[in-house]
């Protein structure tokens, strides 16, 4: 790999630098040199939405981000979902409605859910299909996890009412 | 009787034991962890199908001396892969029988050196002819494997069926075929492993059955039982495809770890699993059936052929299964099946949810509904006609002695989809129109545990133990994959002992700590281990209340009160139990007669389908699911069972295509092979009936693989209910479609100018 360059970025609400080679995919960046590693690789080719963190409030694969382009980047994984030891809204339905079977696509699909629910704090049933299609799970069939997302807006709801 | 009671944990849907760690993303699995100097290690396969290997080069613009190699030659004890026969080499030796077979491994301290040093490895080879095809090995002109490419055939026979011919009605052919599938769990297959002198091996993996790896460790390295440990990582899925092919990585990291001094870590990278590890059994079923006028079986000739790849792994075991569940839930007089599993130089086929029954599945529920067109009669009809019922004897001779409602199952089926009414709107909305929508059914069983007398031979050990800091562990090998092992059987030991379900949590599996509870596969976990942890939760309340003073009624304080008693006067507090067989139990290996399964879960399936008749899309719109799996241990796990077989079963259908050329996955990325995506599946809707089985875990029956074996042809069926097309090979892609309706429709539109 070829020499490193120093890379400076905020990490669920830290700031970090780490000295990385410029093309080092950020998954490795998170997992080797943050030691997050919560993300997790599925296909390293952008398809399976595994490795999924948001990066300057945008959804992203994090196995096709070069470290250098996440130079100067707010980025959140699944270890900052939960707050002062509080399970974060979709986490609590996640468990609840069993959208977590071998756990592997599931800091990858929170990431996704967390997204969606920023842009669209109620989505139908069809916006859910749309904002998780890119994060494969194979053990169950989403229909769980469609639920979880739609226990969690309305927990989320139930909490903005209050 | 305990499954008669009433339960307080058992029964409900009390949360996933490990689900919170998942949730905030610190369960560990394999590639989370690190070890002191940890080295990393990579495998040089075949580049072709079969030939013998010449020669192996180093090209010189490595430096070797950085690296640890490992061949054949290295290894301590016996080349093999221990399964049932030792016929896979650990690491090729001299020749190679299909393409990505492992021959030569290399470790070093960086991985990103690994990939150019694995390119600098030249084999060179004289190539032999291989067998791609069931019908190139059957007709044995090359032989590839033994003296015959016959890993294994069945002969089961009930009645005369060559005698029924004369007096049939009807008699009704089919040819049916499936492909293979690949598992696709989400984490591919990973170990780190450790050598040491004095300790032996040490395996950390993702894995589905450690005392198999265990077992296979031993003969590679040639050491005594206490000198192999295995201990299973948090595993991110496995469908059946982490059961044998952990014991072939396993053996090279750790050949890798002996070797160079170091751990070693191995986790492939999704193109190396795809192209490299085992997947479903592609088949081929012909059926033969003769019918009364009354629409009743005579007599069912069936011949089951399997591609088993390569080597023999547990292509056996699969043949059973499929042949076992070729029949279908149905009563008849006569029946032959006749199978084989055939050697071809692909990769082995092994172990998938299912096991042999969703391809033999396949088969002959869409081939009742060929019959039900054949001889004019519905297929809910003819199902109706010829299901099994209490008392009646399946084709191996088993007397239904449990309740058998497989009637009822179907009139909730159609009950809950309002299928009729649905199939007449379809039938006037189809005309004219673009889409075509269909119904399509299927009636299936699948049976629980090890086929025959394979839970006695596996004579499962498990049990329960109480630690000093005053928590009850369960002791199994059984491991958690995402199924729910951890959490069913957590909540049966709790029920049992009267805790709560916080009390109890899983001890390590990891076969240093945990006894042999038999391999986690063939729906038998809640079944037949949840029976065993429920025995000796019950046998270690007994044993407290023997020797401890335990009273009759106790609170949680007074129980570990009790076994910290115990535990200063007798040592541990341990309860084992081993296996017992269900009484009356006759099984004959030899002619395949008698108790097939302990106990069979039911199920009617039921797929709607829109076909797109300009795209040529197939497109699953609503899925109905009613089973009959004895007592639901946990209704949200037991739905999400059930919903992802059904979303695998789907994907099998209409979705995923192994594309070989040359005896190589050619489509070995998740780019290219599809599997069912978020906005792919249906609506699931998942209904159970429960009828408690007195041998199983408060009740249990099989849960895990029952709903893959149903989508593929209620799919198919529902396309032909659609579009009027018999479609008898699966996976059916667009093209597929295409190639049938395109035509179709030609004619169709000649005929009418």
């Amino acid at each position: 790999m070829s020499a490193c360059v120093n890379i400076r970025f905020n990490v669920n609400g830290e700031s970090r630098a780490i000295d990385a080679p410029p093309m080092k995919r950020l998954l490795d960046v998170l997992r080797e040199d943050l030691r997050l590693i919560g993300t997790k690789e599925g296909c390293g080719e952008g398809e399976c939405g595994s490795c999924s963190v948001r990066m300057n409030g945008e959804l992203v694969n994090s196995c096709l981000v070069p470290a250098l382009q996440a130079d100067g980047a707010t980025i959140e994984t699944v270890e900052g979902l939960a707050r002062n030891g509080e399970l974060h809204p979709l986490q609590r339905a996640f468990l609840a409605c069993g959208g977590a079977q071998c756990g592997i696509c599931t800091p990858g699909m929170l990431m996704a859910a967390a997204h969606l629910l920023k842009h669209n704090p109620h989505p139908g049933m069809a916006e859910i299909r749309e904002g998780l299609a890119g994060n494969l799970c194979r053990c169950t069939g989403f229909i769980r996890i469609f639920e979880s997302v739609v226990a969690a807006a309305a927990s989320e709801q139930a909490a903005d009412a209050r | 009787m305990s499954t008669s009671a009433k339960t307080r944990i058992v029964g409900a849907s009390v949360p996933r034991k490990e689900g919170v760690d998942k949730l905030l993303g610190r369960a560990r699995y394999v590639d989370d962890i690190e070890k002191e100097g940890m080295w990393y290690g990579a495998t040089v396969r075949s580049t072709i199908p079969r030939g013998l290997i010449q020669f192996i080069g180093f090209d010189r613009r490595i430096d070797w001396t950085e690296f640890t190699v490992v061949t054949a030659a290295d290894v301590p004890g016996k080349n093999h892969v221990q399964l049932i026969a030792a016929d896979q080499p650990c690491l090729a030796d001299g020749k190679v029988n299909h393409c990505d077979e492992p021959i030569l491994l290399l470790a070093h301290p960086d991985k990103y050196k690994l990939r150019e040093a694995v390119g600098a490895v030249h084999v060179e080879y004289e190539p032999l002819p291989p067998v791609f095809t069931i019908e190139d090995s059957e007709r044995q002109d090359v032989i590839v494997w033994g003296a015959d490419n016959l890993f294994k055939s069945f002969l089961l026979e009930k009645g005369d069926v060559e005698a029924a011919w004369a007096h049939a009605a009807h008699i009704v052919e089919g040819e049916y075929r499936t492909g293979a599938q690949e598992h696709l769990y989400i984490e591919n297959n990973g170990v780190i492993a450790e050598f040491d002198a004095e300790r032996g091996v040490t395996v950390w993996g993702s894995l589905q059955c450690p005392y198999y790896v265990h077992r296979s460790l031993a003969a590679v390295f040639d050491l005594p039982e206490d000198k192999v440990r295995v201990i299973q990582t948090e595993t991110g899925g496995a469908f059946g495809g982490k059961e044998d092919f952990p014991s072939t990585l396993a053996a090279h990291a750790a050949l890798l770890a002996m070797k160079s001094g170091h751990a070693i870590k191995m986790v492939y990278d999704r193109m190396e699993d795809l192209a490299a590890t085992t997947k479903r059994h592609p088949s081929r079923v012909r059926h033969r059936t003769a019918l009364d006028r009354d629409g009743k079986l005579l007599a069912m000739d069936i011949d089951l052929a399997t591609d088993g790849g390569a080597y023999s792994t547990l292509s056996s075991t699969v043949l059973s299964r499929a042949t076992l569940h070729s029949p279908g839930p149905y009563v008849c007089p006569n029946v032959r099946v006749r199978s084989h599993s055939w050697a071809t130089n692909t990769v082995p086929y092994g172990a998938f949810r299912g096991f042999g029954a969703p391809q033999a599945c396949f088969a002959i529920e869409r081939h009742m509904d060929e019959i039900a067109s054949a001889i004019g009669v519905d297929p809910i009809e003819l199902r109706r006609r010829n299901f099994l019922h209490d008392g009646d004897t399946t084709a191996t001779e088993q007397v239904m002695r449990e309740p058998v409602i497989l009637d009822k199952l179907l009139d909730r089926a159609l009950a809950v989809s309002d299928y009729h009414a649905r199939r007449a709107r379809f039938a006037r909305e189809n005309q004219g129109g673009a889409i075509k929508r269909g119904l399509g059914i299927a009636a299936f069983y699948h049976g629980s545990g090890f086929t025959g007398s394979g839970e006695r031979y596996l004579n499962s050990l498990a049990g329960v133990d109480v630690t000093a800091g005053a928590r009850v562990r369960v002791l199994v090998s059984s491991t958690e994959f995402g199924q729910g092992t951890n959490t069913v059987l957590t909540q049966m030991a709790a029920e049992a002992i009267g805790l709560d379900y916080a009390d109890v949590e899983m001890a390590p599996p990891d076969t240093g700590i945990v006894p042999n509870s038999g391999p986690t596969v063939a729906s038998r976990t809640a079944m037949v281990v949840g029976r065993l942890i429920e025995r000796a939760s019950l046998q270690l309340v007994a044993m407290l209340r023997e020797h401890a003073g335990l009273g009759a009624e106790y609170t949680r304080d007074e129980f570990f009160a009790a076994c910290a008693r115990y535990r200063a006067a007798h040592g541990d507090v341990v309860s084992l139990v081993r296996y017992e067989p269900p009484p009356g139990i006759f099984w004959d290996d030899q002619k395949y007669r008698g108790e097939a399964y302990p106990a069979f879960a039911w199920a009617v399936q039921i797929a709607q389908v829109a076909v797109d008749t300009v795209t040529y899309s197939a497109e699953v719109e609503e899925f109905w699911s009613v089973q009959e799996v004895g007592r639901v241990i946990n209704p949200v796990l037991a739905g999400g069972q059930i919903e992802g077989g059904i979303a695998q079963g789907i994907g099998y259908a209409l979705y995923e295509k192994v594309i070989l050329q040359n005896g190589h996955m050619a489509n070995n990325q998740m780019t290219n092979y599809i599997m069912p995506t978020a906005e792919d599946v249906p609506p699931i809707h998942v209904y159970f009936e429960e009828i408690p089985f007195r041998h199983g875990g408060y009740g249990a029956k099989g849960i895990g693989e029952l709903p893959h074996d149903g989508p593929a042809p209620a799919i198919l069926n529902a396309i032909k209910d659609a579009t009027g097309v018999r479609f008898s090979a699966i996976p059916l892609l667009p093209e597929d479609l295409f190639s049938r309706l395109a035509t179709r429709h030609s004619v169709e539109e000649a005929a009418a100018v």
